[in-house]
């Protein structure tokens, strides 16, 4: 058994970002072994049309399963055709995207065949353990910047979802062959135990993913005692709010907008990180932030340790100061356009 | 038509105290001394989700845990919310788990406690955070499950349920068959705290304790428990590298805003 197999989930037809960064790592992966790369979309009639993309980002097989029954995510279907396709292409490594979908499908498929899961990990890469060359899962430790390394030593395939957005997107290749496989879907009615009855969108509030500014506020708030102060600064700077799991606990952000391990991994243009220590399960949701800031009033937390830029401080004076700033920037700027 | 209902509960260190936490970078098993312990919070919603299940539609309310034994605790504190027994799934040959081996056991568990119509669980706990117990766990119950379910509507005739399960951007309405496995999100309700009354009802209470040995007359076989029987293992711990060279800006609250607003400004980042 060799090889590395990318379960690609579709939104509105086409892979989502996750599985390009997937793809992307098991190329990298399977370069360093002898292995080769495949993919595999469940979908509705016609979902092959996304196999040319997953090709060009590395996938020298892609598998497809098509059926107007499997159009939205069906928990059992999905684990029972999944699992058909790593009997035939007998893969040694399987990965899935940590959303909501592939968290779900991918511990029954595990289960299903006795196999080892790791979750949301951070990181993937090969290493001589225990004289043998090994997949190494990681995933952040319990504090400081601690990280823990998982293997799966015995038993194959051995498992893994990554959390969308740690790891990069290679640049596609359209000049890349590949082969497409169809394989019957081969469903009953009566598989259907669990039916995916529609798909409801629901409007994301300020659009965490798209922000270029992001301003998350931690548990330090608590101590000084309101969240208002964080809205400003997000106004100012003209910013979406975010926060630690503490903030989001509190009440104080939505949970929704919780960054980090449980929450979102975000990559925007600028994060300014304020109140929070830096624990790894929340700076893992942005380290690949182009430029990072961190206010705390403790020197010696850890989010300095991973900002480009770090100010020591109460953030009762920091951020009307910061505010302050911008405030009258804007204001200048404004009656300079006045009388112009 | 009355539904029984079993809810999977864990024993967590208190996540306010997380970063007293530490990994023994030898063997990589964690020390948690002087933590106290808590039930995972989201399980108590899923204590209150089969309470009103109860309360609409008739039937019992079993807590189950599998944990050293003070995990006792937490069940006793589900009972004390209004569940009717607890199940303590509890010994040696348990311990070193992975989600798969306790999957495995909590499922022996399940079959050992009756007949249930629905178990819940919380959609993941604090402390491993995998989120990957109560799909296994279907999985090896043979029955079908819903995860990061927000809403659920049992219906009339107790044949299946309506539930609304959380997805990125939005929910997927689904139609799942009883039994099943459903695992819930703190949204779901607002949860109910023990009363004097039900603090003393639940000294009253039964608490069975199953070991190794009932389960193994189960058919669970004792490699398949514990360490022993985890297809997964902690090759050791690591500190991150730092990726970034900190700038620290110093100087008056107001001198430090306009320095660090510059510096964005120079580097096109505001
Ligand atoms: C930092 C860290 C990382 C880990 N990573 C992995 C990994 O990648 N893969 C892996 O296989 N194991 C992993 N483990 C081990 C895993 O946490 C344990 O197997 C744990 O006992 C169950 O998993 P969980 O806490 O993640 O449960 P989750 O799946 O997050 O729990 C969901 C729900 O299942 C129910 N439940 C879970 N455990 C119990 C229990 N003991 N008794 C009753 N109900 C329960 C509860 O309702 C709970 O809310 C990790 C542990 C740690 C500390
Ligand atoms: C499995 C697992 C998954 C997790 N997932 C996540 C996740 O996705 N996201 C997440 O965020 N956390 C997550 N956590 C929790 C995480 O480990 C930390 O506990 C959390 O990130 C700490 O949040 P915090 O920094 O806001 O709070 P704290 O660690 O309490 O830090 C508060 C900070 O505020 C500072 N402060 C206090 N008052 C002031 C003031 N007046 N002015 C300036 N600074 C002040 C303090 O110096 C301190 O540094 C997870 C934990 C586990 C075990």
């Amino acid at each position: 058994m060799t090889g590395i197999l990318v379960w690609a989930e579709l939104r509105d037809g086409r892979p989502t970002g996750v599985t390009l960064e997937l793809l992307n790592k098991a190329t990298d992966l399977a370069s360093m072994q002898d292995g080769a790369v495949s993919a595999v979309v469940i979908g509705q009639e016609g979902c092959r049309g996304c196999a040319a993309e997953l090709i060009a980002h590395g996938a020298g097989r892609v598998f497809v399963v098509e059926d107007p029954r499997l159009g939205l995510y069906q928990a059992d279907v999905f684990t029972t055709i999944l699992c058909r396709v790593i009997a035939e292409a007998r893969p040694g490594v399987v990965l899935l995207g940590a959303t909501a979908i592939g968290a779900d499908l991918a511990p029954s498929v595990a289960a299903r065949l006795g196999t080892g899961l790791t979750a949301h990990c951070t990181d993937l890469h090969l290493e001589d353990i225990d004289g043998r060359r090994q997949l190494v899962m990681v995933v952040p430790g319990w504090r400081g910047s601690m990280m823990v390394k998982i293997v799966c030593p015995e038993r194959r395939p051995v498992m893994a979802t990554v959390r969308p957005g740690v790891l990069e997107k290679g640049t596609p290749d359209p000049a890349r062959n590949g082969a497409v496989v169809i394989v019957p879907a081969d469903i009953r009615e009566a598989d259907f135990r669990a039916r995916t009855l529609e798909m409801v969108r629901e409007a994301e509030e300020g659009g965490l993913e798209q922000a270029a500014v992001i301003v998350s506020g931690g548990f330090g708030f608590y101590e000084a005692g309101g969240i208002s102060l964080l809205e400003r600064l997000a106004r100012a700077v003209g910013g979406v709010t975010a926060g630690s799991r503490p903030a989001c606990d509190a009440g104080w952000i939505p949970e929704s907008r919780m960054i980090g391990q449980s929450g979102k991994t975000v990559s925007p243009k600028l994060f300014i990180s304020i109140g929070a220590s830096g624990a790894p399960h929340y700076t893992t949701g942005f380290t690949s932030a182009s430029l990072i800031v961190a206010i705390d009033k403790n020197p010696k937390a850890p989010i300095f340790d991973i900002a480009d830029f770090g100010i020591v401080g109460d953030l009762r004076d920091i951020i009307p100061a910061l505010a302050e700033v911008l405030e009258a920037e804007r204001q200048s700027a404004f009656s300079r356009q006045r009388n112009e | 038509m009355s539904i029984n209902i079993l809810v999977c509960i864990k024993q967590v260190p208190d996540p306010k105290q997380f970063d007293r936490i530490t990994l023994d970078p030898a063997t990589g098993s964690i020390n948690r001394t002087g933590i106290p312990p808590v039930t995972n919070p989201v399980d108590r919603h899923a204590v209150e989700e089969a309470l009103r299940i109860r309360e609409a539609h008739g039937g019992t309310v079993t807590v189950l845990t599998m944990g050293p034994p003070q995990a006792r605790k937490c069940l006793e504190d589900a009972l004390a919310m209004g569940a009717d027994r607890g199940v303590l799934l509890c010994d040696m040959a348990f311990a070193g788990a992975d989600t798969l081996a306790t999957a495995a056991v909590l499922a022996v568990g399940i079959r050992t406690a009756g007949d249930f119509e629905l178990v819940l669980c919380g959609n993941e706990s604090v402390d491993g955070a995998t989120g990957q117990v109560p799909s296994q766990l279907a999985e090896m119950l043979g029955w079908p499950r819903v995860t990061h379910a927000r809403k659920i509507e049992i219906k009339e005739n107790g044949s299946g349920a309506l539930v609304e399960r959380e997805i990125e951007g939005g929910f997927l309405r689904v139609e799942v068959m009883l039994p099943s496995v459903i695992a819930v999100v703190k949204r779901i309700n607002r949860y109910r705290l023990p009363t004097i009354f039900g603090i003393m009802e639940a000294g009253r209470k039964e608490i069975v304790e199953v070991g190794c040995a009932a389960c193994e007359r189960c058919g669970l076989a004792a490699e398949a428990m514990g360490l022993g029987g985890s297809p997964t293992r902690v090759a050791g711990v690591f500190q991150s590298h730092r990726k970034r060279h900190v700038e620290m800006i110093g100087g008056e609250p107001k001198e430090a805003a306009r320095r660090l607003i510059q510096k964005l400004r120079e580097m096109d980042a505001l």
